[in-house]
């Protein structure tokens, strides 16, 4: 496992990044945390033939949470941080839930959420929170910065649509406008395996209706699912039993998974729709008692 | 940190440790040596396939390349083929066809392993792909690929036959037998997967004609022998060097390709070559393990006396038959499939056959197929108790081998030495509160919906370890003995060196306390050697479970002797009979003295400096105080335990948890029983993780799924529980000591555990079956009825 040559810069501004990236004219690769690039590249099955290390790039690891409620995550955040987050997780449980559960503690010191989002790994966990809380990427580039919707982010297995010169500096997950909950669970046949399936639920509430739903899955799919027929059986319901067995049903119906050696097709959506009853479920049964 | 340091035996931190964790042990990829080149292996992408064409030129005019070889070069030799541990033989670099995906091609020799790697993609092979024999219950299939068209006259896929026991008298019981279970029992290829995988330094000195081979060997003396044999190089200048090994688990007994590319890059550059395989080399193309397709029946009476235990076999091979066995043996030791119980009669026949996969099949525990035997007989007792809804304990106890049965001939011809079983599992029901356990699985199940599925399983195994007899066991005709040599030195310190060599079981720790306790030494003034053929004695190596029983009783005896001449000498020194000196260690070092007397005689070590001294010594006695042995075992040890695992499964997504695992041993006497304990940890831990998670599978095409980590899955502490351990003892009675091997004990015993505690939590459900690996898919299936094997 060693790669194939390549050179490596590692430049002081945002700027020199995205000329770097430029003149490398596609072949040029960027380096945040390196969980997934460099394992890659040690595999050769990706050789770029120049590395931007953007790790000393200034104020990219910044993790801010407006007024608004409004989550901004830099692109050098990195899952352990994001994990200890207390006051994002008040404002959004769903990352507090994911953030554990990303691979392994060694994974989670390097690796970051804006780096996942662009691996676009069609079994990552955060493009599911993402997608989930309808957050979007920033990328900058020669003309400027850009806000890509994540839907619109993530074109395929390991493709996003950034520009070979463009860089993503952050994603942001607006502000709520009512109550929040929600969860992620994920299925693994063993602590730090991908997923085999995995679901995340953001959810709004105001008294007991649901305002606002946003359901998700990871590992179904050659990209995140966003089951939005899911969410649309929430919406200006209450959580009751027939409301979350709906929902759990057309998330079911949205996933598209294939057999592979982590399970067979049945078995994901059935995955699928246990999480889904179990987080609504868990939600419901919290707001009863809040109540 | 407390920790006693006792005379021998006992509990004390296991001496090598002191580098280990400092980070300084020595392992083969940390050697540096001037001038030395880096060896690359590029290898078959695909499972089956003739080879039209390789064009190295590209290669060959890469700047840091040395040399590229192809295995029509090493024809030229004589050396595209060598034979394998099992009389077959491999190809060393493909010469007509490649076998299995992931065989060795070509290799290139470079400057530095980065331009190694990068010269292999510079050569072009062009395959003529031919369809592969993936699946191993069609091999047979009369319209099947031909595998081994290297073998003249071969026909077919067909490896060997082997039986064993009676099949007349087994037929006659499964005829009138009252009961009968029958099921098919897959136990899937799983890999060893060491943490250091196999590599390997040459060095050939053209002045002297001598190579020299550091090599991840779990048996230096064997492989120099095959080595020279093999490659023609006398065997007096073939020194092989195991240095630090990091895992063998039986991955490093074969000897492979990579060694031999690394000897012949060494010969032909006249440098020294460095080979070290990576992950997924090692994962895809070095030795499995297990790969049986089993069909076993048990014949039982309404009461609940099994009267016979059947099976046939059908064993996956791969490519070229690489398994190490002893040459009787080519099932290895499955014929202990009878386990633990008295019965009336039993038969297995075999089939092993080839297929386009990886050759190998020996692996930690390699067990010699004993893991397979006891998975066999332990889910078909679970199976025959659900069948007659009888507690599986108690039918267990009731068909144990009694302990005045012992030494118990078994059916298929094994002689057991020494067991206690009702008592074993007696203490593993207490620790594990049975009753208590199955009260609780009681009320949950009552309860219902939404509990969490409980089970709880059993196993108990006997094992056969070490090794062998020499009448019965050789590996291509080198008898299983393994040597010792001791020298007392004149200061009362000693030096043993040992034919065994250690993969991380603590031999430097417990052979020194074997010395230190015949001798009454600190096991701090006994320093082992090993690993080195240029300065131990022949032996045949650490696999099997067979280091405590063959070289341990070596250097007990060495360590015996060596005390015999002591006394000798000390009564030549107190001027008194031999047999008026007693030996004690009772005052913290050993030490004679003139019977009745305590204090009135000399230590050990004045006896050593007087050996090596000035000043008389009795008549026929010579100067020094050395002994050497070759240890023949006149039987194997046959350590057993009693295994419970308690298991929840999430009902909604068919997660397994192993909540408890309770694991009585006895292997006979403990030299140190943390290190043994530390056995029994490891073999849980990979006993679960072959149950629940791991599994080398291929696709249709005979592409390797388990090529990574990621892919195929071991156990971290964070799937495991704390573990419940206990001790009984029945000593060995062939042994010195009373030592049983124990390495593979908890491999062999606990696969059994997991599984049956899944069906038995699987029981509302109907799943009366279900193969390993117990993923959480597989495990669902099952609850939907659909239980399939894994292939």
């Amino acid at each position: 496992m060693y790669p194939s040559r390549f050179a490596y810069e590692a430049p002081r501004t945002l700027d020199e990044a995205i000329g770097l990236l430029h003149d490398g004219a596609g072949e040029a690769k960027v380096l945040a945390g390196g969980q997934s690039l460099v394992p890659l590249m040690k595999l050769r099955f990706a050789n770029p033939e120049l590395l931007v290390d953007i790790n000393n790039l200034p104020g990219l690891d910044r993790l801010e949470t407006l007024a608004d409620g409004t989550i901004r995550v830099g692109a050098l955040v990195r899952h352990r941080d994001l994990e200890r987050a207390g006051d994002v997780h008040r404002i959004q449980p769903v990352v507090g839930a994911a953030a554990p559960l990303i691979a392994d503690p060694i994974v989670r010191t390097r690796g970051t959420l804006v780096g996942s989002l662009c691996h676009a790994d069609p079994q990552g966990d955060w493009a599911a929170v993402v997608t989930a809380l309808r957050g979007y990427v920033v990328a900058q580039g020669p003309g400027g910065r850009r806000e890509i919707p994540i839907g619109d982010f993530v074109t395929g297995p390991f493709q996003n649509v950034l520009a070979h010169d463009e860089v993503a500096v952050e994603a942001v997950l607006p502000g709520p406008r009512h109550t929040v909950a929600g969860g992620f669970l994920k299925l693994e046949r063993r602590v730090g395996d991908f997923a085999t399936a995995g679901t995340a639920v953001a959810i709004e509430l105001d008294g007991d209706r649901v305002t606002r739903a946003g359901i998700a899955l990871t590992g179904v799919g050659s990209r995140t699912v966003d089951a939005t027929g899911a969410a649309e059986a929430l919406v200006g319901r209450a959580l009751t039993s027939e409301a979350i067995a709906a929902a759990a049903d057309a998330a079911a119906e949205a996933a598209q998974p294939t057999a592979d050696h982590r399970g067979s097709a049945a078995y994901k959506k059935h995955v699928i729709h246990t999480f889904v009853t179990r987080i609504l479920t868990r939600v419901s049964t919290t707001s009863e008692q809040a109540a | 940190m407390t920790t006693t340091t006792p005379m021998g035996h006992g509990r004390m931190l296991r001496k090598e440790d002191r580098r280990f964790v400092r980070g300084r042990g020595r392992y083969v990829d940390d050697l540096q040596l001037p001038g030395m080149l880096h060896l690359a292996v590029l290898r078959s992408p695909v499972a089956h396939a003739r080879i039209v064409s390789i064009d190295t030129l590209a290669a060959e005019a890469h700047p840091k390349v040395k040399a590229v070889v192809t295995g029509a070069m090493l024809a030229e030799r004589g050396l595209a083929w060598m034979p394998t541990l099992s009389g077959d033989r491999q190809a060393v670099l493909a010469t007509d066809k490649v076998r299995f995906q992931g065989q060795e091609v070509a290799f290139v020799v470079a400057e530095d392993r980065y331009s190694a790697r990068d010269a292999l993609e510079l050569i072009d092979v062009e395959y003529d792909l031919l369809e592969p024999v993936v699946d191993v219950r069609r091999a047979l299939d009369p319209d099947a690929a031909l595998i081994r068209d290297d073998v003249p006259g071969k026909t077919d896929n067909h490896c060997f036959d082997w039986e064993t026991g009676d099949a007349a008298a087994a037929e006659a019981v499964f005829a009138r037998a009252e009961v009968v279970v029958r099921q098919e029992l897959v136990f899937p290829r799983v890999h060893p997967a060491p943490m250091e995988t196999c590599g390997a330094v040459a060095d050939y000195d053209r002045i002297e004609e001598k190579l020299t081979l550091w090599s991840t060997t779990q048996a230096p003396h064997a492989h120099r022998t095959l080595l020279s044999m093999f490659a023609g190089i006398p065997e007096h200048r073939i020194r092989v060097v195991s240095p630090d090994i990091g895992g063998g688990f039986g991955n490093k007994v074969p000897v492979y390709p990579g060694y031999v590319h690394a000897i012949v890059g060494s010969i032909m550059t006249g440098r020294p070559v460095k080979w070290t395989e990576d992950r997924t080399e090692n994962l895809v193309a070095s030795g499995f393990a297990r790969d049986y397709v089993m069909q076993g029946e048990i014949a039982a009476t309404r009461e609940g006396r099994i009267l016979a235990v059947r099976s046939h076999v059908l064993a996956d091979h791969g490519a070229f038959n690489g398994t190490a066995a002893p040459r009787k043996f080519p099932g290895g030791f499955f014929g202990v499939f009878t386990g633990s119980y008295d019965i009336e009669a039993a038969y297995c026949s075999m089939t092993a056959v080839h297929t386009n996969k990886a050759p190998g099949g020996v692996a930690y525990a390699c067990s010699f197929r004993i893991a397979e035997a006891v998975y066999l007989v332990e889910r078909l007792v679970d199976m025959l108790a659900a069948e007659l809804d009888r507690d599986p304990v108690s039918l267990r106890m009731q068909n144990f081998i009694r302990p005045d049965q012992f030494p118990y001939t078994s059916r298929t011809g094994w002689v057991y030495d020494s067991g206690d079983y009702p008592r074993a599992m007696e203490l593993a029901l207490q620790i594990a509160g049975y009753d208590e356990l199955r009260a609780e699985q009681a009320e949950r199940r009552a309860r219902g919906a939404g509990e969490p599925l409980m089970g709880i399983g059993v196993s108990f195994f006997t094992e056969a370890v070490g090794a062998g007899p020499r009448k019965d066991m050789d590996m291509l005709g080198l008898g299983m003995a393994d040597g010792c040599e001791l020298r007392v030195h004149p200061t009362g310190s000693a030096v043993v060196r040992i034919s065994v060599q250690t993969q991380g079981q603590g031999h430097e720790t417990t052979f020194a306390q074997l010395i230190a306790e015949e001798l009454g030494l600190h096991p701090d003034d006994v320093d082992v050697v090993h690993g080195d053929t240029d300065s131990t004695p022949y032996g045949l190596g650490t696999y099997g479970s067979r280091s405590t029983p063959v070289s341990g009783a070596a250097a007990v005896l060495a360590a015996r002797r060596v005390r015999d001449k002591a006394q000798l000498i000390a009564a030549g020194m107190l001027e008194v009979a031999p047999d008026d000196l007693e030996w004690s260690t009772a005052q913290g070092g050993g030490r004679f003295d003139v019977r009745g007397v305590p204090g009135s005689g000399v230590t050990i070590q004045e006896v050593a400096m007087r050996a090596h001294g000035a000043g008389d010594l009795p008549d026929g006695v010579e100067g020094g105080l050395d002994a050497q042995i070759s240890y023949n075992p006149d039987n194997l040890t046959y350590p057993f335990g009693a295994y419970i695992c308690v298991v929840d499964i999430d009902p909604g997504t068919a997660v397994v948890t192993v909540r408890r695992f309770i694991a009585v041993d006895d292997c006979g006497t403990r030299i140190n029983e943390m290190i043994v304990e530390g056995q029994i940890h490891g073999g849980l831990t990979d006993g679960i993780g072959m149950a629940l998670m791991e599994f080398i599978g291929f696709d249709e095409h005979g592409n390797c799924l388990g090529g990574s980590l990621m892919d195929y899955l071991i156990p971290t502490a964070l799937e495991v529980p704390d573990w419940e351990t206990g001790t009984t003892v029945t000593p060995a009675p062939d042994h010195p000591i009373g030592a049983k091997g124990v390495g593979e004990s908890a491999t062999v015993g606990s696969p059994p555990a997991v599984v049956n505690a899944v069906i038995d939590a699987l029981a509302p459900y109907g799943v009366r079956h279900a193969d390993m690996p117990l993923t959480p898919s597989r495990v669902w299936e099952a609850m939907q009825g659909r239980a399939a094997p894994p292939f």
